[in-house]
């Protein structure tokens, strides 16, 4: 070619030039494990259903959870949401609401009747015994798979704890009834009103090819006090049970309540509603080391129960139970003092916790019981082969998310048991933690704020008392994640690069690097905000 | 007086508001031209500027935006420099935009002269960036910049501060900070490093001028420099822009720290990022967080000695120069931050 006057060689491009050779390190795309997604006891893939919302996809949002947790609506209220506790947004300013936004989605699907559909048919059965959140979480999964599934629940209705524990003023009905009837849509039998005493002849009976054990923790735990009958000793398990069943709960006039747990406060807060002049609750902890939480404790005070700590009961007689003053002693366990006051009761409620009725597996051959709950294995199977165990009556935090988190574990075990096959669990990714993350990008943004019943409303019934947020605010909410460990596609790493040696790949798709010419400078890890993308050295 | 335009403030919350680089989020008007696929990428791979070099990044973002604003009608004239040098070593270029270098001091007369050349063709779509370093800028091309003002030629000049000679193994500019080391002003004596001056401001002596716009950015404020290389391109006559591009080299900074680096200079108040049109300043980017400057020095190793007990009368003048700017200019916020 000719060139012009005095130049000698063609105009060449610096693309030519591969400069990803001075590279020692590389970038790399990597998707983390949001603390949140690492806290759920569920295993609910947080982080990506709260994105989906973001961009206002309800309903693949709601599918996301399903995924883990067949019970948004529910969890949405009843959860104590650990997930927001590890939510790293909290170093920042406050925790996402991630259990709000659940509700939202969890409503959202009831209103416009959303639906799952079971899983092409296996033609295994597999047999579940309680129909409390784990054996409904381990049937729906199981259902999904493809088994034929049948419950077995004692009760006359369906929901465990959820129904006959948590009072509905936190657990509205309607809900959780909606909720299990899509997991009976599904196509799981639930047989109510069916105890079933003798596992195995049950099992035979019905030709089931595996079982799933989930009955909860229903025997009320009680410790001995002096008396003559009068006021009656009752026991939270019953009481609460009774207001379910709208039955004579016996509160009435003065309720002492003994305990200092969220059944305490359930108790304690149901009696309010059902008209008792004075609801104390008597805690043998100091207020700091009660096992109740912080919120219920406070919702409570609000509607007018009182709080007696570090006092036990000694006595109970005519209308006076006499406590005797604790002091704390060393770690958490209260020294009595050999001072005693009164109190006058009409009735006291025992709520000390619930035991397992370990009875149903004596007659197990292989199930191991120790410290009075059911053992099992990595897999969820008890000693005895094909006999699964999940929930309150394994090794537990006893809460609602954990039974459905077991109850998922033991689905895809189950699963894997029909197929003569072991389940692997995926492996895990590393988690992020707060320093990972860039957070200059993320702008100051309040949490938002759940409306609450006013407590003269409160006090006089069992309408539920926390309120719903609306779409604006879960979208606004879900905004506020910071997409912890997961690429949200805010273009930074594609902007900041001096060496434009990153490809945009488009709207869902992400971004490449152009490895030819990557100096190795780092910059995109360094302004991701979310910590989506890490330094690996190169061979060299 | 905040820079970013109010239909953009309505969506602040957006996860991350208006920070990043782009967002899904956002409507695709409201987006960054770095976050677009179809960037023009005007300075593109291949160049040999160092790992993560700060005017590397600040050039594509300007001259980016630059075409866009212009519809790629475009001409650029570059000094002498790194900016030259890393990108053009004949015959390769990095460049993708019609782009003209000279010498070291005259970037402003070449600029000005292709702009009254432009203006003779009668070729009123085709504008004119000059462009340089802070050496050819302050020090030896500013008499032609000066003459370029005077005279208010159609041309935007763009001052990549990265306060030194950095292409020729980091000596001393008119823009180098008080305390700061380089090749010519050693960490040594009972003052190390460069000696505090006058405080000599480009951008101010541009204001003198009474020039349409000036205006100065950071590398670490995508949304702000965008948006003021675009409002020079709407406005015609003299215009001058400085932005402060971190050098891991000359500064003795991890690559990685760049637009760290950047940021902490402007939250710390040394590099107050202003706007102003005919002498008068009518805009202030806020500081959202103020830190204290030794957040900004420890990053670099060309303020080591400054952190040390006995140098603390230098880290002293340098917080005063921040605490000034942050008085004079009123960069912090009184009811606290930008949001
Ligand atoms: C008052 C109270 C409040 C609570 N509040 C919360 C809360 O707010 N959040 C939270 O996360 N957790 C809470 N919990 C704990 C939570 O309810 C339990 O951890 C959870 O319900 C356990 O689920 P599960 O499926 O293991 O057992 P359960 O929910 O107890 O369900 C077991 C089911 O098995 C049935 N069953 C038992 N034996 C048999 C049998 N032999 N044959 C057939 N059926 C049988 C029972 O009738 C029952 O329906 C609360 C508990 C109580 C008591
Ligand atoms: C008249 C003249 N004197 C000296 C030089 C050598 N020289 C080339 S680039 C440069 C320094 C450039 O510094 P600056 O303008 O700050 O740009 P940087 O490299 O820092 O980006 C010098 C001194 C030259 N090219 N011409
Ligand atoms: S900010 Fe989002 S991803 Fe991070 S922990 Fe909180 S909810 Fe999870
Ligand atoms: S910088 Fe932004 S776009 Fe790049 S990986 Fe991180 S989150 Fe994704
Ligand atoms: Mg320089």
């Amino acid at each position: 070619m000719k060139t012009p006057f005095a130049i000698t060689l063609d105009v060449g491009s610096s693309l030519l030039n591969k400069t990803g050779s001075w590279r020692t390190e590389r970038p790399q795309y990597l998707d983390r494990l949001p603390p949140c997604n690492h806290a759920c006891p569920a295993g609910e893939n947080i982080q990506q259903w709260l994105y989906l919302t973001e961009e206002g996809r309800y309903e693949e949002a709601w599918r996301q959870i399903m995924d883990d947790n067949p019970f948004p609506a529910v969890m949405g209220r009843v959860c104590y949401h650990p997930c927001e506790t590890s939510c790293n947004r909290g170093q920042l300013d406050e925790a996402v609401g991630i259990n709000a936004v659940e509700r939202f989605l969890g409503d959202q699907a009831l209103i416009n009747e959303w639906r799952m559909e079971a899983g092409t048919s296996t033609g295994k059965r597999v047999m579940v015994l309680g129909a409390g959140p784990g054996g409904l979480a381990a049937a729906y999964h199981l259902r999904r798979m493809g088994h034929e599934v049948t419950v077995f629940e004692a009760s006359p209705q369906a929901g465990g704890m959820l129904r006959y524990g948590i009072p509905k003023y936190r657990m509205p009905r309607e809900k959780l009834r909606a909720e299990v009837a899509r997991i009976e849509q599904m196509g799981v039998a639930l047989q109510l009103d069916t105890r079933i005493d003798d596992v195995l002849a049950a099992r035979d009976e019905g030709a089931f090819d595996a079982v799933f054990l989930a009955i909860g923790a229903q025997l009320p735990k009680r410790v001995d006090i002096k008396g003559n009958g009068e006021p009656p000793v009752l026991d939270a398990v019953t009481v609460l049970r009774n207001t379910e069943l709208e039955q004579t709960t016996g509160l009435r006039g003065q309720v002492v309540v003994y305990g200092g747990g969220n059944t305490a406060m359930d108790v304690g807060r149901s009696a309010v509603r059902l008209g008792a002049k004075k609801v104390t609750v008597v805690v043998f902890e100091a207020r700091e080391h009660m096992p109740a939480h912080e919120f219920e404790v406070t919702e409570a005070r609000e509607e007018g129960v009182t709080l007696i700590c570090l006092r036990a009961i000694r006595e109970v007689h005519g209308d006076t139970v006499t406590l005797e003053k604790m002091v704390p002693g060393e770690g958490r366990w209260p020294q009595p003092t050999g001072q005693f006051e009164n109190l006058s009761a009409d009735v006291v409620v025992q709520a000390l916790g619930q035991n397992v009725d370990t009875a149903l597996v004596d007659a197990l051959t292989g199930v191991r019981t120790a410290e009075g709950v059911v053992q099992v294995g990595a897999d969820m199977q008890t000693g005895c082969a094909g006999v699964f165990a999940g929930g309150d009556m394994i090794p537990s935090q006893r809460t609602v998310t954990t039974a459905i988190g077991h109850g998922k574990k033991a689905a895809r075990n189950i699963d894997a048991y029909l197929r003569n096959g072991a389940y692997q669990a995926p492996e895990k990714h590393e988690v992020v933690n707060f320093d990972m993350l860039n957070t200059w990008y993320y702008s100051d943004a309040p949490r938002t704020v759940r409306p609450m019943l006013n407590v003269m409303r409160r006090q006089s019934g069992f309408a539920e008392i926390v309120g719903n947020i609306d779409q604006e605010a879960a979208t606004f909410e879900a905004r506020r994640c910071m997409s912890c460990g997961n690429c949200f596609e805010c273009d930074n790493c594609y902007g900041v690069c001096p060496d434009n040696s990153i490809t945009k790949l488009g709207p869902g798709l992400r971004f490449k690097f152009k490895y030819d010419y990557c100096k190795g400078c780092g910059l995109c890890v360094s302004e991701c905000p979310c910590g989506a993308i890490k330094m690996i050295p190169e061979d060299i | 007086m905040a820079q970013i335009p109010e239909s953009l403030q309505k969506v602040r919350f957006y996860q991350t508001g208006t920070l990043t680089v782009g967002n899904r989020l956002l409507d695709a008007e409201h987006r960054s031209v770095q976050a677009t696929l179809d960037r023009s990428n005007s300075l593109d791979s291949g160049h040999r500027a160092c790992q993560g070099c700060g005017e590397a990044l600040g050039a594509r973002f300007a001259i980016d935006a630059a075409m866009r604003a212009t519809d790629n009608r475009l001409i650029a004239a570059n000094a002498t420099g790194c900016l030259e040098v890393f990108t053009t070593p004949y015959p390769e270029t990095a460049w993708s935009v019609p782009w003209i270098h000279s010498l070291f001091g005259n970037a402003a007369a070449v600029g000005a002269g292709i702009a009254a050349a432009m203006k003779a063709k009668g070729r009123k779509d085709v504008r004119v960036i000059a462009q340089g370093g802070d050496g050819g800028t302050t020090d030896i091309g500013f008499g032609c910049l000066s003459g370029m003002f005077d005279r208010n030629d159609d041309v935007l000049y763009i001052c990549y501060n990265n306060e030194a000679y950095m292409n020729t193994g980091v000596q001393r500019s008119s823009a180098t900070p008080g305390a700061a080391r380089t090749a010519t002003t050693m960490p040594v004596g009972k003052d190390p490093g460069n000696a505090f001056n006058t405080g000599k401001s480009v951008p101010l002596i541009a204001m003198a001028h009474l020039i349409p716009y000036v205006a100065t950015a950071s590398v670490h404020d995508l949304h702000d420099l965008e948006h003021k290389v675009t409002k020079a391109m709407g406005v015609r006559g003299s215009r001058y822009i400085e932005i402060f591009v971190p050098c891991p080299l000359g500064w003795g900074s991890k690559p990685s720290d760049t637009v760290k680096i950047a940021r902490l200079a402007v939250e710390c108040g040394l590099f107050p990022l202003i706007e102003a049109e005919h002498g008068e300043i009518t805009g202030v980017t806020k500081i959202r967080s103020k830190t204290p400057v030794a957040d900004y020095l420890k990053l670099q190793r060309r303020f080591a000695h400054v952190l040390k007990p006995d140098n603390a009368h230098q880290l002293e003048q340098l917080q005063a120069i921040a605490d000034r700017n942050i008085s004079r200019f009123n960069l912090v916020d009184d009811q606290g931050g930008q949001e």
